[in-house]
């Protein structure tokens, strides 16, 4: 508590806020007026729009973009996708919907924290649902919850996410306009644009540095 | 010029195949800057960075009151926030956490802010073993080196110096192939993040609203470093805060733009708390660390108080041309470049490298290209104005000041101007910029000699302007 004090009084000083903590108690000090408003710019884009735009994006990531007609056609995919290979799948009900759970191979319904992270490191593919998808800029908008872990997009080499295209976003601005408050409801909100990469050595691109070094989106509707 | 500072300077300027490293790579990171912020990809550039500088200038004039509100919201989700005076206090929070839980291994995300304090030399001085998971600070970490660059830290690294440090300190195979060379750190750093204890990261933004930690990256092993380990250790300077969570909308689109030209970095992880009731994973405990170490110092300058706006994306450092032929390491501190000249006399003092804010051309490039708008050059100026003034440096060169005068007094007197004019004239034999260094002996000794050594200047035409002028 000292330092807490003592910067929060240097703050203060530095800014002629007020004398000392003592004077000017915490809860008493004077709020600020509003910041500048927030800047959120909303483009009108049509359903088709953000779909080819994302689709657009994820390619130029070097991530792989499949559409689906329905959410049966999405599992056909991922099946084909996952064959021979061992895969975790989180517990989005959309993933259920498409029968992704069912598919042999396919481990669901972790709900152990060491288990899981056993699982994923030695697992092919972890399979997700999205909360959102950024059409703009072709990222997947995870928040972590009940339906989705963490580790299911990180650890294993390859990443598939199924989303329905009524989730896609135009870009951050419409993002942070539906979601004000992320904090309100998840410790963890991740945006994952494109497959993992580092160019840290002679600018050399290298993929799959430490998370998925391959991320494929199927996209139902 | 201290003669540390002068004998880096050299080395760097000598040595070929580094300065082709830098020029190449400030180069593609300027280069994919401009494609992604040219008006036809984002047209309100611009704005944002208007936006972005309002938004810095507001936080940090109320900072006593987001900090607060920091800390209260972080509390309210279960975390909790330490402030820290300097690298001791930060250094003393971790082994405390340490020590209680039994933990001795410790995997870090890259991190500006621990390397501002040393913290992984503390942490090891105690017994601990914190590793740098960051392709490239694993790198410099085995090599016990410092960040050449904010963004690309083993920029002056090839693939035969990974080869011969992850050789040497792996026991691996001698690998020359880049992409094998990431598959061996990788395999290795996957052993640290499984076992780890404890995971440090910094952050790129702290949001007041939402008592959330925001961090950015290419790689992965921040995500990894502030989940998988149970205790998640985040360190911020106390100016990493902006008030809401939507104002990320402005200061995203910026960051990586400025920083190597992605629309969006890959990973962007906005962490409020510890796991919650039904979450399957996540750190069980979660802990802030907001370091002062000097900012409130810079704060409390109302002109230089837009030092603490930066955003650490790098851009400046691109984009200098002192930068791109002297690099990081010439540079006294952590920060290099533009950023780096105003930031390591204000915390460290001018003493510690006293000719650095005269490292500049002026060009105002940094200031251009700076997502938030920091005036560095206007900064520069007014740290050189310090540094004449401070005892030391009025006494430093008398022969410079003599010099000064002279130059004074000639450009008072027109007669006597148009007449060294002339001189100097008849003395530019080449046609290069480097006739200053043959001149006639009686010109070219002593400090005069110094000093001329390392000035280039254009040879004056044939005709004055003044000549010009009078035969029109």
């Amino acid at each position: 508590m000292k330092s807490r004090d003592a910067i929060l009084a240097r703050v203060r000083t530095a800014l002629g806020h007020a004398l000392t903590p003592e004077v000017n108690p915490p809860d008493a000090n004077h709020a600020p007026p509003d910041p500048p408003a927030a800047r959120l710019r909303i483009p009108e884009m049509g359903m088709e729009a953000r779909i080819s735009t994302f689709m657009a994006s994820l390619e130029k990531l070097a991530a792989t973009a499949r559409r689906a007609a329905s959410p049966a056609e999405a599992g056909d995919i991922v099946r084909q996708l996952v064959e021979n290979r061992r895969a975790v799948a989180s517990n989005a009900p959309y993933l259920e919907v498409c029968g992704v759970t069912r598919f042999p191979g396919v481990r669901s319904g972790v709900g152990g924290r060491v288990e899981l992270r056993q699982l994923c490191a030695s697992a092919d593919v972890g399979i997700t649902s999205a909360d959102y998808a950024l059409a703009d800029t072709g990222t997947l908008v995870l928040l972590s919850g009940p339906h989705e872990a963490r580790m299911i997009s990180l650890l294993p080499p390859a990443h598939i996410a199924v989303l329905p295209c009524e989730r896609l976003l135009s870009g951050l601005d419409e993002l942070f306009a539906v979601l004000p408050d992320p904090a309100a409801l998840t410790s963890s909100m991740v945006l994952i644009t494109g497959p993992s990469r580092t160019a840290d050595i002679e600018q050399t691109l290298v993929r799959g540095v430490h998370g998925p070094g391959q991320v494929t989106v199927v996209l139902v509707g | 010029m201290s003669l540390e500072f002068d004998r880096k300077i050299e080395q760097t300027l000598a040595d070929s195949r580094l300065q082709q490293a830098i020029y190449s790579a400030t180069g593609r990171f300027k280069q994919a800057r401009l494609n992604v912020i040219a008006p036809d990809v984002l047209p309100d550039y611009q704005e944002l960075r208007a936006q972005a500088n309002r938004l810095k200038q507001y936080t940090l004039d109320h900072l006593d009151h987001y900090l607060e509100q920091f800390e209260r919201n972080v509390e309210a989700h279960g975390g909790h926030v330490i402030f820290a005076q300097d690298g001791t206090e930060v250094a003393d929070f971790v082994l405390s956490v340490a020590k209680a839980r039994g933990a001795r291994l410790i995997v870090k995300s890259k991190s500006m802010t621990t390397e501002e304090i040393d913290l992984n030399e503390r942490l090891e001085h105690h017994g601990l073993e914190a590793v740098e998971t960051d392709f490239g600070e694993y790198i410099l970490q085995l090599a016990h080196e410092r960040p050449y660059h904010i963004v690309a830290p083993a920029l002056h690294k090839t693939r035969y110096d990974v080869a011969e440090i992850l050789n040497q300190r792996l026991q691996v195979p001698h690998e020359t192939v880049i992409e094998k060379q990431a598959a061996i750190a990788r395999a290795a750093l996957r052993e640290k993040f499984l076992a780890a204890d404890i995971g440090i990261s910094g952050a790129n933004f702290l949001v007041a609203d939402s008592g959330a930690v925001v961090v950015v990256e290419n790689e992965g092993n921040a995500r990894l470093t502030t989940s998988a380990p149970n205790i998640h250790v985040a360190i911020a300077g106390i100016e990493k805060l902006i008030p809401r969570a939507q104002d990320l909308a402005i200061f995203l689109k910026l960051l990586a733009r400025s920083a190597t030209g992605q629309p969006l970095t890959v990973y962007t992880s906005f962490l409020a708390g510890p796991r919650r009731e039904g979450e399957v994973d996540g750190p069980g405990e979660f802990y802030v660390v907001l370091l002062d170490n000097g900012r409130t110092k810079l704060l409390a300058d109302q002109e230089k108080r837009q030092s603490l706006y930066c955003i650490r994306c790098g851009a400046c450092l691109n984009t200098c041309p002192v930068y791109r032929k002297i690099g990081g390491h010439s540079f006294p501190w952590i920060y290099s470049g533009p950023i780096g000249a105003i930031l390591t006399p204000q915390f460290l003092g001018r003493e510690k490298e006293p000719s650095l804010p005269f490292a500049s051309s002026l060009c105002g490039a940094c200031a251009e290209v700076c997502p938030v708008k920091i005036d560095i050059p206007k900064l520069l100026l007014q740290l050189r104005a310090e540094v004449r003034e401070s005892p030391r440096g009025a006494s430093g060169s008398r022969w410079e000041k003599l010099a000064f005068r002279i130059f004074a007094w000639l450009m008072c007197h027109p007669r006597a101007y148009e007449m060294a004019g002339r001189i100097a004239a008849s003395l530019a034999g080449s046609e290069n910029g480097s006739w200053l260094r043959s001149l006639p002996w009686f010109l070219n000794r002593g400090p005069l000699r110094a000093w001329l050594s390392r000035r280039d200047l254009p040879p004056p035409p044939p005709r004055s302007f003044r000549q010009l002028w009078r035969q029109r």
